[in-house]
């Protein structure tokens, strides 16, 4: 069941790191020993069944031109024994193999996910979402594969070709070395062949590729091309993409079609060749050579022509499975990338803690919820622990920023907010609004400079323990498949369903979510696909409010909003905002004009400071900004 | 939509075209092989062993002269198997290819003449599915057809022909095995369908879980929930991991079927022949084997077979589907091929998006738009403001009433005309792979770089451009990634205006762009093509308020038309937006109290 590939992934490379291979076995050894062990006896057994197959139609041949009729039941019975437990092996093996195999698949994919949890938002920023999503889909998959077929085929192939090889050593070294020399021409063969079916293929996966990126984009762009009346054109180039398309698929497929009829009759040329040397060895009683030292007689002959056509079938499997061996290490050698991404380090020994004030007045930890809390900060330098009110209090001092070396993103800005206050900050896109609340919660850090929080630097603060202490509405939403009741539940995981409710009163999305089909108990799928831009915002403001964080971010959380559905959403944000730090971006000016100190940003530089009376008063880059509007009067 | 549709394999048949001669060469020549294939076993005991044993049981010498001509044919029998194979193989993948080629075209074709409402009904991903994996699908499965479903019932036949000629009691033993394998087999297929087709749907939920994830990295982050997400995804994967294991075990059973129809069939041949004793001749028993073997490989092979089949026949049903589908909007028999003016009419226009949906989007909608007037528009999330717009392209057509373009019905235009004339600017900007000045020129591709640059800068796109490296040249990546979202905007407008239309419809098109350059750009529209009809649809006051009308949307009807001044005399809804964007604390107050 190989799922689809990505456009985009054909044209990676498929090669893989040497030690993958290493890797992964001693990954699988670890888990599944016992197993594997029980699984490698299984399939001795069954490959042992297998080559068994030409040695009866000897023996029985044998006894049936002597009329040995016990020795025949002797052989019947034996048969009858090694083919049942060759029968119960191979059932056995491919029980083991999809338990191992499906095991094994969900520890890689619970390794990918833990490890991806831990990652930091960089990588989410400079990957692609679909190339990571990959990674969990066609590598897992070209994985799977490997362990569960591939990896368990070469193993039983070799092994039955190590006994075929035996029998027919053991019957008559003359007729093996007919065989080897067949063999070794047949590879030569098929490797002539099978290099140009690969070079093809390649094409053909390029070729392909186009063809489909092409489509994908034509049809996310459909609209457009009907708006501009270019279904004429865009068929054209479709045509040419598609007719390169056929040709190179159809020259990679003649080869891949032609080395089936090619191998299995090559093949049946061996099987036809061996016949008629071993029958010349015959009339021209060749002394035979052989392990067993039996003479060369028509039941050799004959258990021979079978074990060259399996012979010939075990190779051609070998090379089969190379290819997929090859592409199941190189999805294995992505897995691992991932799995050794470095994490986001947190050294923060600074947490946040319930608190209640004792008899003496002093703050000290509690161990209920109090809805006080307090950072605890143990100096290690005395040993002694103090705590701190969580207030919302954060400083910016000189902040140097850069998301690549060398390029600056923000430099020298320095802020302060009290706690309660709420501070904008506006510019044009790319002015380095975004960064600075990436800052604050330690999705990136800083390069220069200080954040404190209630007077802590940040950097010492336990980076889970900052987090939940922020708030955070983004402008895209990013719901969950779940609930509604879930979705906002996300922002507190113990909270009741009435604390829910409160908080989607607050975010003034209770009104709607009552109209929804289900209430509160209505599933949501695809980021809340089913549901307006303006709910969605409201369910993730609720999130936000169940919450409950002393300081609040929020990130252009009403810029894609219309403004009438901005003024419902506004009323949520405005209760939310009550007595909170908050940190507002926005686009539209009439999101910020109440906060206590709008910000003016430039290319990452803090231009203008002020209240939205003082700034106008000004006349400065604020004041072109909201007048902007205006200008054509 | 009434006509009867025709049934999938006839819809899907009709691609294979120019490639009917491959298609039929193919099996004829898998004839061929397996005729020369299965003759091969029989010869080589009948003549070669059969007259080795023979001069042994007589006690003479072989003749070597007669063993070699007839190893001579058997060579022969050997090649031509091999020519008819690979004619088989190379003809399969010609007729395949094309097949697929010339489905993957119709498919294209077929959507290019869709209207907006077709690709309503299937949405992009899927159609994106349907013309790629989904024709592949098809495309194998074709292949499997020509070589396989002919390869393996002759080969069957031929091969139980040659078994019986040799020993006709043999027969008996096929009897027992291949319905044991058959049924057996097709047990455990109809069980491990039925149970994937279900984990399918688990294991999209594991996927679900994971996109959703790394989309919303940042939120799972600032909520610190990793912990949570990773119990959730355990449970989901173990989940998985459970019902997989189970299915697999299901189809593990196909092993000790196979294993047991071909080793009691090996075991019973052995058997009879033995029985016989010496009446038997013992060249015939490697004959005898591997035509049991053959039979039995083209029976799995006929299994596998019929399980991909089905596995295809999904996509095939998906591919019929869009083939079929016709399309909602098509030309006039006898159209008209220019456009007078740019004035727009809407007469007693309803519309809804769905014959079965009850609501409908737009209702008892009449205004008259001036040529070379500067329409705004505005309304709230959901009030069909794009909706009204759009029926101007003739995007959909009406439900109800009809809309003038240049004094005429706009279903009585040939599309192309129509669409030529009116430059739509939509909500969802889509940037094509290709460079700047490719993807303006889709406005008109025989533009000159002068008049590319001209309209850039009307569209405030050229000082953008012209700090690119590579300037007009500059690639823009698949979707438009590498270009910001008010980049994206601007040259989109760019695009609409090089097209030189009769009416500019600008559906929030400013939206990400800063309101120095919104006014900017509305100005220069204004000045430089002042005979254009100019309709914009803003969520800012501001880029409305200085049309000559302005038309304000709510839930689906025109609640007022007016000027700015009209309107904020008169209209609450208008009234309630311009305070809200431009009022100061002291208007609040004032209009407050």
């Amino acid at each position: 069941m190989a799922g689809p590939m990505g456009p985009k992934r054909y044209g990676g490379k498929n090669t893989a790191k040497k030690g993958t291979f290493t890797r992964l076995l001693k990954l699988l050894f670890k888990n599944y020993k016992f197993k594997l062990l029980l699984m490698v006896i299984c399939i001795l057994v069954a490959a042992i069944g297998g080559s068994a197959s030409s040695v009866f139609l000897k023996e029985v041949a044998d006894v049936i031109q002597a009329g040995d009729w016990t020795g025949f039941l002797k052989i019947i019975a034996f048969m009858i024994i090694i083919y049942a437990s060759a029968t119960l092996a191979g059932f056995f093996q491919t029980r083991l193999g999809a338990t191992i195999t499906q095991g094994f698949i969900k520890d890689v994919r619970v390794k990918l996910f833990d490890k991806m949890q831990t990652l930091p938002i960089k990588y989410f920023d400079t990957h692609t979402h679909g190339d990571v999503m990959s990674v969990y889909t066609n590598d897992t998959d070209a994985l799977r594969q490997l362990v569960s077929q591939s990896l368990p085929q070469i193993f039983s192939t070799i092994l039955t070709l190590t006994f075929l090889v035996s029998i027919m050593l053991f019957y008559s070294i003359w007729l093996t070395l007919i065989v080897f020399v067949c063999v070794i021409l047949m590879f030569f063969v098929t490797k002539k062949i099978g290099g140009n079916s690969a070079k093809y293929f390649i094409k053909q996966q390029k070729s392909l590729g186009k063809t489909e990126g092409f489509i994908e984009e034509s049809i996310n762009g459909q609209k457009v091309i009907k708006v501009f009346t270019h279904e004429k054109e865009s068929k054209k180039d479709f045509d040419a993409l598609n007719d390169e398309y056929c040709e190179n698929s159809t020259k990679a497929n003649i080869f891949a079609n032609i080395m089936g009829p090619v191998m299995n009759n090559l093949g049946h040329l061996l099987y036809v060749i061996i016949a008629i040397c071993g029958t010349l060895l015959v009339v021209f009683n060749v002394r035979n050579v052989s392990i067993s030292g039996s003479v060369i007689g028509l039941s050799v002959i004959i258990s021979f022509l079978p074990m060259s056509k399996q012979f010939t079938q075990s190779i051609n499997q070998i090379a089969q499975q190379l290819n997929a061996i090859y592409m199941g290490l190189a999805g294995a050698d992505r897995v691992f990338t991932l799995i050794d991404e470095e994490s986001e380090t947190d050294n923060g020994y600074v947490t946040l803690v319930h608190a209640k004030y004792d008899e003496k007045g002093n703050l000290t930890e509690s161990d209920v919820r109090t809805g006080l809390w307090a950072w605890k900060h143990p100096h290690k330098a005395d040993g002694t622990v103090t705590y701190t009110p969580l207030k919302g209090d954060i400083v910016m001092e000189e902040v140097d920023f850069s998301y690549v070396p060398e390029k600056l993103v923000l430099k020298d800005v320095s802020l302060h907010a009290l706690p309660g206050q709420k501070i904008a900050f506006v510019g044009a896109t790319g002015a380095g609004k975004t960064t600075i609340t990436n800052l604050i919660n330690r999705f990136y850090d800083i390069a220069d400079g200080k954040i404190r929080y209630d007077g802590i630097n940040i950097n010492k603060i336990k980076k889970s323990d900052l987090r939940r202490s922020l708030g955070i509405v983004l402008q895209d939403t990013n719901l969950f498949t779940g609930t509604v009741m879930d979705n906002i539940r996300y922002g507190k995981l113990d909270a009741t369903d009435e604390e829910c409710i409160n908080a989607a009163k607050l975010a003034n999305a209770h009104d709607f979510i009552e109209r929804l089909p289900e209430g509160y108990n209505t599933v949501l799928t695809g980021d809340g696909a089913n549901l307006s831009q303006g709910q969605r915002q409201l369910i993730s403001i609720a999130r936000a409010a169940v919450a409950d964080a002393p300081v609040m971010i929020m990130d252009e959380a009403t810029s894609s909003i219309d403004t009438r559905t901005e003024l419902l959403v506004q009323k949520g944000t405005d209760r939310l905002m009550e007595g909170r730090t908050v940190f507002i971006i926005a686009h539209r000016l009439s999101t910020v004009r109440n906060a206590d100190v709008i910000t003016v940003l430039d290319h990452g530089q803090i231009i203008e400071r002020g209240t939205h009376q003082e700034l106008l008063d000004k006349k400065g880059s604020y004041y072109q900004l909201y007048t902007g509007a205006f200008e054509l009067d | 939509m009434k006509r009867a549709k025709k049934s999938m394999l006839r819809t899907l048949l009709g691609s294979v075209r120019e490639y009917k001669l491959p298609s039929i060469l193919t099996p004829l020549c898998m004839i061929g092989e397996v005729a020369f294939e299965c003759f091969i076993p029989f010869l080589m005991s009948t003549r070669l062993l059969g007259h080795l044993e023979q001069a042994h049981e007589l006690g003479v010498s072989p003749d070597v002269n007669y063993l070699l001509i007839w190893g001579g044919i058997l060579i022969l029998c050997a090649i031509m198997s091999l020519t008819f194979g690979s004619l088989a193989g190379i003809f399969a993948a010609k007729a395949s290819t094309g097949f697929g080629k010339n489905l993957r075209k119709d498919l294209y074709y077929k959507l290019q003449g869709f209207s907006f409402k077709n690709i309503d009904n299937f949405s992009t991903s899927s159609l994106v599915t349907r013309l790629t994996t989904d024709v592949s699908n098809v495309q194998h499965a074709y292949q499997m057809v020509i070589r396989i479903a002919v390869r393996a019932p002759v080969m069957m036949v031929v091969s139980v022909v040659f078994a019986i000629n040799i020993l006709p009691k043999v027969g008996l033993i096929y009897l027992i095995s291949v319905p044991f394998l058959v049924i057996g087999l097709a047990l455990v297929m109809i069980f491990a369908m039925r149970t994937f087709n279900k984990i399918f749907k688990k294991y999209d939920a594991l996927n679900n879980t994971v996109q959703e994830n790394i989309k919303g990295m940042r939120v799972v982050k600032a909520y610190v929930r990793e912990d949570y997400e990773r119990d959730k995804f355990e449970k989901s994967a173990e989940d998985v991991r459970r019902s997989f294991t189970k299915a697999e075990k299901i189809v593990a059973l196909n092993n000790p079927i196979m294993n047991i129809a071909m080793y009691t069939t090996t075991t019973l041949v052995l058997f009879l022949c033995a029985s016989l004793g010496a009446e038997f001749d013992v060249a015939n028993l490697s004959a005898l084997m591997s035509y049991s073997v053959q039979i039995l490989m083209s029976f799995m092979m006929f299994s596998m077979f019929f399980v991909m089949l089905t596995m295809a026949m999904a996509s095939g049903k998906r591919i019929t589907e869009v083939l079929n589908e016709e399309s909602t909007i098509v030309d006039p028999v006898d159209p008209l091929t220019s456009v007078n003016d740019g004035s727009i009419e809407f007469k007693n226009v309803s519309f809804k998006y769905s014959d079965t949906s009850e609501k409908f989007a737009l209702s008892d909608v009449n205004v008259k738009i001036n040529s070379g007037e500067t329409i705004g528009i505005l309304g709230s999330t959901g009030s069909s403001k794009s909706t009204l717009v759009q029926l101007i392209p003739r995007l959909y057509d009406t439900s109800e009433g009809e809309v003038l373009v240049g004094g005429k019905n706009v279903k009585d235009y040939d599309l192309k005309v129509l669409r030529d004339s009116v430059a739509m600017v939509l909500q969802k900007n889509v940037l094509f792979s290709g460079t700047v000045a490719e993807n303006v020129r889709w406005g008109d591709k025989d533009a000159s770089l002068d008049e590319v640059k001209r309209v850039c800068k009307m569209a405030c796109a050229d000082e953008f451009i012209s700090s690119f490296p590579d300037g007009y040249d500059t690639k823009i990546e698949q979707g438009g990634a590498n270009v910001s979202g008010g980049q994206k905007q601007r040259l989109c407008i760019a695009r609409a205006l090089l097209k030189k239309p009769k009416i500019l419809i600008l559906d929030d098109s400013t939206s990400a762009v800063d309101t120095k350059t919104d006014a900017f750009i509305r100005n220069s529209i204004k000045n430089e093509i002042p005979d254009t009809t100019k309709i914009i649809i803003a969520q800012r006051v501001a880029s409305v308020m200085d049309a000559d009308k302005i038309i304000i949307m709510d839930n689906g009807k025109i609640n007022a038309v007016g000027t700015h001044d009209e309107l904020l005399k008169n209209n609450s809804i208008y009234q309630e937006v311009y305070y809200s964007q431009t009022q100061t604390d002291n208007a609040t107050k004032e209009v407050n109290g």
